[in-house]
């Protein structure tokens, strides 16, 4: 049977949604290299830009979400058309929260500015550089189609767990060795929950690509 | 959803076709089914069993055999003198293909409805008076009562009490449409055929006949060809799709329109192929 080309408009604005979901994840990606950044340099200015990229995120969100709900409404997509944009639907809400989470850590870095620092950072940038890769990998799956990845991101996660877990003690050790260092261990304590918490997210772009390729549901936390 | 995946056709791995069973009671049992318009093989072993009381959608492109099948189950096939047909279609206990088959009790049992709406040149309550005529209903009490409860399953009696003694093409489209749904219903049919019913229909009265379909359902076995696929998505439960002769893949709407196992039914469905 010959395959042609019958759907070349809808196939282009498909691609572009693709491509937009990337940038929006790579916004994402520099506010999160930032917000760790500035957490560890104790950049303000840094921070900021990164709070301002904020807007910019939830800019993509409403576009896409606009052209998923047009593409659904005029295009009345099937199968794994249908698949790909509701999978789109969910992933940018996912991606939408991640740039909340390095808003959070944006907002952390510049109170911990004013404080001598009480540790040196080495695990929370570990974890950053681990979810910035997830979240790459992830989107790359999805536009890719490549469900190949999705088993390495599970095991990212649970590697950031483990790091999370070790950043929470080392902070609790650290104020009941010096109880002055309470306000800053907690900063970093929650920095490193909302880098946690942005692999889970990213789980959920994992599960949402499974579905789209293979019609079946597949918890992978 | 992967249990109830069988292949029809087990020893040939060649005509292995994505094919769920359906879960409840089967209406009609087709077994390699195949149609010959002269030399060219219309319908290619086609086997599938037909859920009763569901709504069950043919999808295809234009020319792939949807059509044959659905005038094989009430043998109008009979009338185009090329045609050649062999294999069984079981329907209460007979094959409807077998040759001792009376087409006229046939033809009661499986009612048809076309693309284009057909009302005779008479009244709306002769139109649909004159299956039960013809069945040997003459009492005029009785034609009454048929007539008002066959308009009234088709929906479109409120709209023409007052007036069934005007002519059939007095009715818009639309009303035609169901009038020649309740024709079909008048003689108490168990499965009803559906020809692109609403392909000449405006997007309303296109819903009403989908509507229509919906509630009928809890009674017949309504089989549905139709080049809408958004329509075999809204009104069936089952579809099957056909290509070039044979059937490739059946099973619940859902799975057909969100997950189809078949390459060749996502790319229909999803419009990649012409």
């Amino acid at each position: 049977m010959d395959t042609v080309q019958t759907r070349h408009s809808f196939d282009e604005e498909l691609q572009q949604m693709k491509q937009d979901i990337l940038k929006m994840g790579s916004v994402v990606e520099e506010m999160l290299a930032g917000a760790v950044k500035a957490l560890r340099e104790r950049d303000k200015n840094l921070a900021d830009e990164v709070i301002a990229k904020d807007d910019i995120v939830d800019e993509y969100n409403l576009n896409i979400e606009q052209t998923c709900l047009r593409l659904l409404a005029l295009q009345q997509p099937m199968a794994r058309d249908l698949r790909t944009i509701a999978a789109a639907l969910y992933i940018i809400k996912d991606v939408e929260r991640m740039g909340d989470y390095a808003l959070d850590i944006a907002k952390a870095a510049k109170k911990l500015a004013d404080y001598e620092p009480i540790t040196q950072l080495i695990k929370i940038p570990r974890m950053a550089e681990i979810v910035q890769k997830m979240l790459r990998d992830s989107l790359r799956a999805y536009v890719n189609h490549d469900i190949e990845v999705i088993s390495e991101i599970a095991q990212e996660d649970d590697e950031v767990d483990i790091l999370y877990r070790q950043v929470r003690d080392g902070m609790i050790g650290l104020i009941k060795d010096n109880p002055k260092s309470a306000a800053q261990a907690v900063e970093l304590i929650l920095a490193a929950r909302y880098l946690e918490r942005i692999a889970d997210h990213i789980t959920n772009i994992g599960e949402r690509i499974s579905y789209m390729e293979t019609g079946h549901l597949r918890e992978l936390h | 959803m992967v249990a109830d995946v069988e292949l029809m056709h087990k020893d040939d791995p060649m005509n292995a076709r994505a094919y769920a069973a359906p879960a409840g009671d089967i209406c009609l049992s087709v077994k390699n089914l195949n149609v010959w318009y002269g030399d060219s093989l219309a319908l290619k072993n086609i086997s599938i069993d037909i859920p009763s009381k569901e709504i069950t959608a043919l999808i295809g492109p234009s020319g792939c055999g949807k059509s044959t099948f659905l005038r094989s189950i009430n043998r109008m096939n009979d009338l185009i003198p090329s045609a050649r047909t062999t294999g069984e279609i079981w329907l209460d206990g007979e094959d409807i293909l077998d040759q001792g088959m009376d087409v006229v009790r046939l033809r009661k049992n499986v009612g048809m409805v076309f693309q284009r709406p057909n009302p005779f040149p008479k009244s709306i309550f002769d139109n649909v008076a004159y299956g039960p005529r013809v069945h040997g209903v003459n009492d005029r009490r009785e034609l009454a009562m048929i007539v008002e409860k066959s308009l009234r399953r088709a929906a479109i009696w409120d709209e023409v009490k007052d007036e069934l003694h005007k002519s059939a093409f007095d009715l818009s489209g639309g009303q035609q449409q169901r009038l020649c749904i309740a024709r079909a219903l008048a003689v108490e049919p168990k499965v009803l055929l559906m020809d692109e019913p609403a392909s000449a229909l405006d997007p309303i009265s296109t819903l009403k006949i989908e509507e229509l379909m919906r509630e009928l359902k809890n009674e017949i076995t309504i089989v549905i060809v139709t080049h809408n696929m958004q329509q075999a998505a809204r009104v069936s439960s089952y579809t099957g799709f056909f290509l070039m002769g044979e059937l490739i893949e059946f099973g619940p709407s859902t799975t057909i329109f969100t997950t189809p196992r078949d390459k060749r039914t996502e790319d229909y469905v999803t419009g990649r192929f012409g």
